[in-house]
């Protein structure tokens, strides 16, 4: 807004700077900065907020359960449903992300990698021809068992972040075990589904 | 009239703000190279202008972005033509920014005493390529999603701050309602008002100055209006034309598939103008990452901001203009090598197919039956026709296939140990499966020991005539109540009353093994019952629990009870048996149907098949 010194109406020769002079300026710049200075805060802190928030790291979640899971051990590519919250919205049960999940030879250790590329977070696919991961983005190659190919060149800074898994024994409604077509109880697997820092060469949770 | 403007004069002094506008003096006369600011001063009107028309329609949030960008797109009036104004001049604006850029340094423009204006045209390149980036996400489509996913993670390797920056961009830890109601604060807010403080102290600045005179030879000088603005005016005219053209060639702008952050998106790329960028961070893999990503960039903006110094001899100045040609040179390079690379990549050809044929579909599904509060990604998610076959190549093709193939048109499984669903419980199929002839291929048991039960020794040795068989199909081909069959069912009414006392007949019939209606063995548990054979329920039922004494009760040894097992939820399981049934909202896109495989025509197939569509 024009200061009204500049405005066509002619004013009185404007006395030199002196001591009250400056008082009037500083009391100026004091009162305005005042002025100024609670509307900026209150839209600072608000701004920050995100700063504040925490992801709802969610507790361990079903995926899927080890018979889903070939027997040679090739990886295969699971939903992860979980309880999401944004901001204001809650669903109970969500798609919020997808998982690689193989079982070793010994079909008791079940290992989970997010399909998270470490690089830049889109998502990689596993090349059923050359038993590797590729992110199609900017095609950082994985192994099957998540290390990279070639670190030197390969974009991603670090190997396919692996999960915590748990192995569970199916209960029915009455709380009895659920057996298998083997007769041993069916296992389900349990996955702790967690983002982590995308770019960096160490495996940071993103809370 | 003139004492009205008299008056009106007087007391605010427009005439002379008019003639200060007009009149400015272009000496050497008006010249063609001059437009290139005012045009882009036209297409930042245009996107003003449009931008708060389509704000009217906007809504920004996880479950309304997308739906309500599809509602400008194909249900509003006029909404298309907007939004495709809006889409195609922020790409006439990157055209017109490199375009005057290179105007400026060629004409040496840079130079003192105009040094000021240079840096300011700078700042608004910037925020400029800053609202085509934030404007891009809005639509909250899967390539907006991706693609600002990986611009926000790359933020985040900005060594100290970058994570706390990616945070406040992002609003938060996860993607969510906050990264759309920031980036669109920043688009419609923070950034056009940054962009018009700037873009006004670079006119005043500009005028101030005054064009930059070529050594050429001198020509008359002439004032701005009429001969330069004519010259910008028509410039205007014809970036319009061009934008209109596009808009009406791609009808509006594209809108992919809604946002769905559990399925990724292997087509995910950035527009074609941040190409460059994306092709160079490739060119520096691994560590040496930052180099292409951050620090080539940077040092380019460094150049154009010292060029006032390094440029300012003639010998600079002349280094200046090669360095930007190259400049130029090397981002079209770039460009043309990252398009070179995705066309001979199969595998993003098949993802941009995948991609384009699930944008259309959602559209359908949402014209056909609106969409739920809970957003549109939920429309594919329910979809038969769209997520079936993904769910069937991922849980059933296994031991199952589908006309051969694995659902997507993938390769089916060798040696199929179970039967081939395509068309099951249609007409078709039941003729075949009762026919002596057909019913031990794969095509019905697979490879499961039923293949030698006594279901085919019955059928093989059957009492009932070939005729009789057809009707037994065609009655228990009507349990199932098919949509796309309603028509021929009606028409075999006759064969089907027939039918039923067949699969009534207790001593020569099904009801000799199977259960049907009040007929057979009650609470008999190794044979299906046939009672609403091939309905809905009836099919979610089997995939629910195959063990359960109303399918194959005890006789079940290798399906897995995807519901009872929680292998499968309700609704996926219902979304198959809908798949299954073909049961889905009718489509115009082609099938995923597998190249080996031979192309089974029955009358079940719902809506018009295009040859020659994506898959």
């Amino acid at each position: 807004m024009e200061d009204a010194k500049d405005g066509r109406r002619e004013t009185d020769a404007i006395a030199p700077g002196d001591r009250r002079g400056f008082l009037t300026r500083a009391a100026a710049v004091a009162v305005g900065a005042l002025v100024a200075l609670v509307p900026g805060a209150a839209g600072l802190v608000v701004f920050l907020d995100p700063l504040r928030r925490r992801s709802r790291t969610s507790d361990f979640v079903r995926v899927g359960s080890v018979d889903q899971l070939p027997a040679d051990g090739m990886p295969r590519r699971f939903a992860v449903l979980a309880a999401h919250e944004d901001a204001w919205s809650r669903v109970p049960l969500r798609p919020v992300g997808a998982v690689y999940m193989c079982r070793g030879p010994d079909s008791d250790r079940v290992v989970a990698l997010s399909a998270v590329c470490p690089h830049a977070g889109c998502f990689v696919t596993f090349q059923d021809q050359e038993g590797t991961f590729r992110c199609p983005c900017h095609g950082s190659r994985f192994e099957r068992t998540g290390e990279r190919i070639d670190p030197g060149s390969c974009p991603s800074p670090r190997a396919l972040d692996a999960l915590a898994t748990e192995l569970r024994e199916q209960r029915n409604e009455e709380g009895q075990p659920v057996l298998g077509a083997d007769g041993r109880p069916r296992r389900e697997i349990w996955v702790h589904y967690q983002n982590f820092r995308a770019g960096s060469p160490a495996k940071i949770p993103v809370e | 009239m003139k004492a009205l403007l008299d008056w009106f004069d007087e007391r605010t002094g427009y005439r002379g703000l008019l003639r200060g506008l007009l009149d400015e003096r272009i000496p050497g006369g008006a010249r063609w190279r001059y437009v290139f600011g005012s045009a882009l001063a036209l297409a930042f009107a245009v996107q003003c202008v449009t931008g708060i028309v389509l704000w009217m329609a906007y809504n920004p949030s996880t479950q309304t972005a997308w739906e309500s960008v599809y509602y400008v797109q194909h249900v509003m009036a006029g909404g298309w033509f907007l939004r495709g104004l809006h889409h195609f001049m922020a790409q006439a604006v990157v055209v017109l920014l490199a375009l005057h850029l290179l105007q400026v340094v060629v004409a040496g423009a840079y130079r003192a005493p105009r040094e000021v204006n240079f840096w300011l045209g700078l700042v608004l390149m910037q925020l400029l390529l800053g609202l085509c980036l934030t404007g891009y996400l809005l639509p909250w489509d899967q390539k907006g999603y991706w693609a600002t996913k990986v611009a926000t993670n790359l933020l985040g390797l900005v060594p100290g701050a970058g994570p706390v920056l990616q945070r406040l961009a992002v609003g938060g830890p996860d993607y969510g309602h906050h990264t759309l109601s920031r980036f669109f604060a920043l688009h419609a807010g923070v950034l056009p008002a940054l962009l018009v403080l700037v873009l006004a102290g670079h006119v005043y600045v500009f005028r101030r100055h005054g064009v930059t005179v070529a050594q050429a030879p001198p020509r008359a000088d002439a004032r701005f209006w009429p001969d330069q603005a004519l010259r910008d005016a028509v410039a205007g005219a014809v970036v319009l034309a061009v934008v209109v053209g596009l808009v009406a060639a791609y009808h509006g702008a594209p809108l992919g598939a809604p946002a769905d952050p559990s399925i990724g998106f292997p087509a995910a790329r950035p527009e074609w103008y941040f190409l460059s960028l994306f092709q160079l961070m490739k060119l520096f893999p691994g560590s040496l990452e930052i180099v292409g990503g951050f620090l080539i960039p940077s040092a380019v903006m460094g150049a154009l901001v010292a060029l006032p110094w390094l440029g300012r001899s003639d010998r600079g100045h002349r280094r200046a203009v090669v360095f930007v040609l190259g400049l130029a040179g090397g981002v079209v390079l770039l460009t043309g090598l990252a398009l070179r690379a995705d066309r001979a990549d199969p595998e993003y050809q098949t993802a941009v197919g995948e991609a384009e044929a699930s944008a259309r579909r959602v559209v359908e599904l949402a014209r056909a039956t609106g969409i739920p509060a809970q957003g549109a990604a939920e429309l594919l998610r329910r979809d038969p026709l769209w997520q079936g076959p993904r769910l069937f190549a991922r849980h059933c093709a296994d031991c199952h296939t589908y006309d051969g193939h694995d659902g997507l048109g993938g390769p089916g499984v060798q040696e199929a140990r179970a039967s081939d669903l395509r068309g099951f419980a249609s007409y078709e199929w039941l003729v075949g499966l009762l026919d002596g002839e057909q019913i031990d291929s794969r095509r019905y048991y697979g490879g499961t020991r039923f293949r030698a039960g006594s279901m085919v020794e019955y059928v093989k040795e059957c009492p009932l005539s070939r005729e009789q068989l057809r009707q037994t199909a065609a009655a228990l081909s009507a349990q199932a109540r098919l949509p796309a069959q309603a028509e021929s069912d009606a028409k075999r009414r006759q064969e089907i009353a027939a039918g039923q006392e067949y699969l009534r007949g207790e001593r020569t019939g099904c009801a000799r093994c199977h259960r049907f209606q009040d007929t057979g063995i009650a609470n008999w548990d190794r044979s299906p019952d046939l009672t609403d054979y091939g309905t809905r329920a009836w099919i979610v039922g089997m995939i629910t629990d195959p063990g359960h004494q109303r399918y194959y009760g005890q006789e079940n040894d290798e399906m897995p009870a995807f519901g009872t097992e929680r292998l499968l939820t309700p609704e996926e399981i219902e979304t198959l048996a809908d798949w299954l049934r073909r049961d889905w909202v009718p489509t115009r896109l082609a099938e995923p149907r597998s190249s080996a495989a031979p192309q089974t025509v029955d009358e079940s197939s719902g809506g018009s098949v295009s040859p020659g569509a994506p898959n």
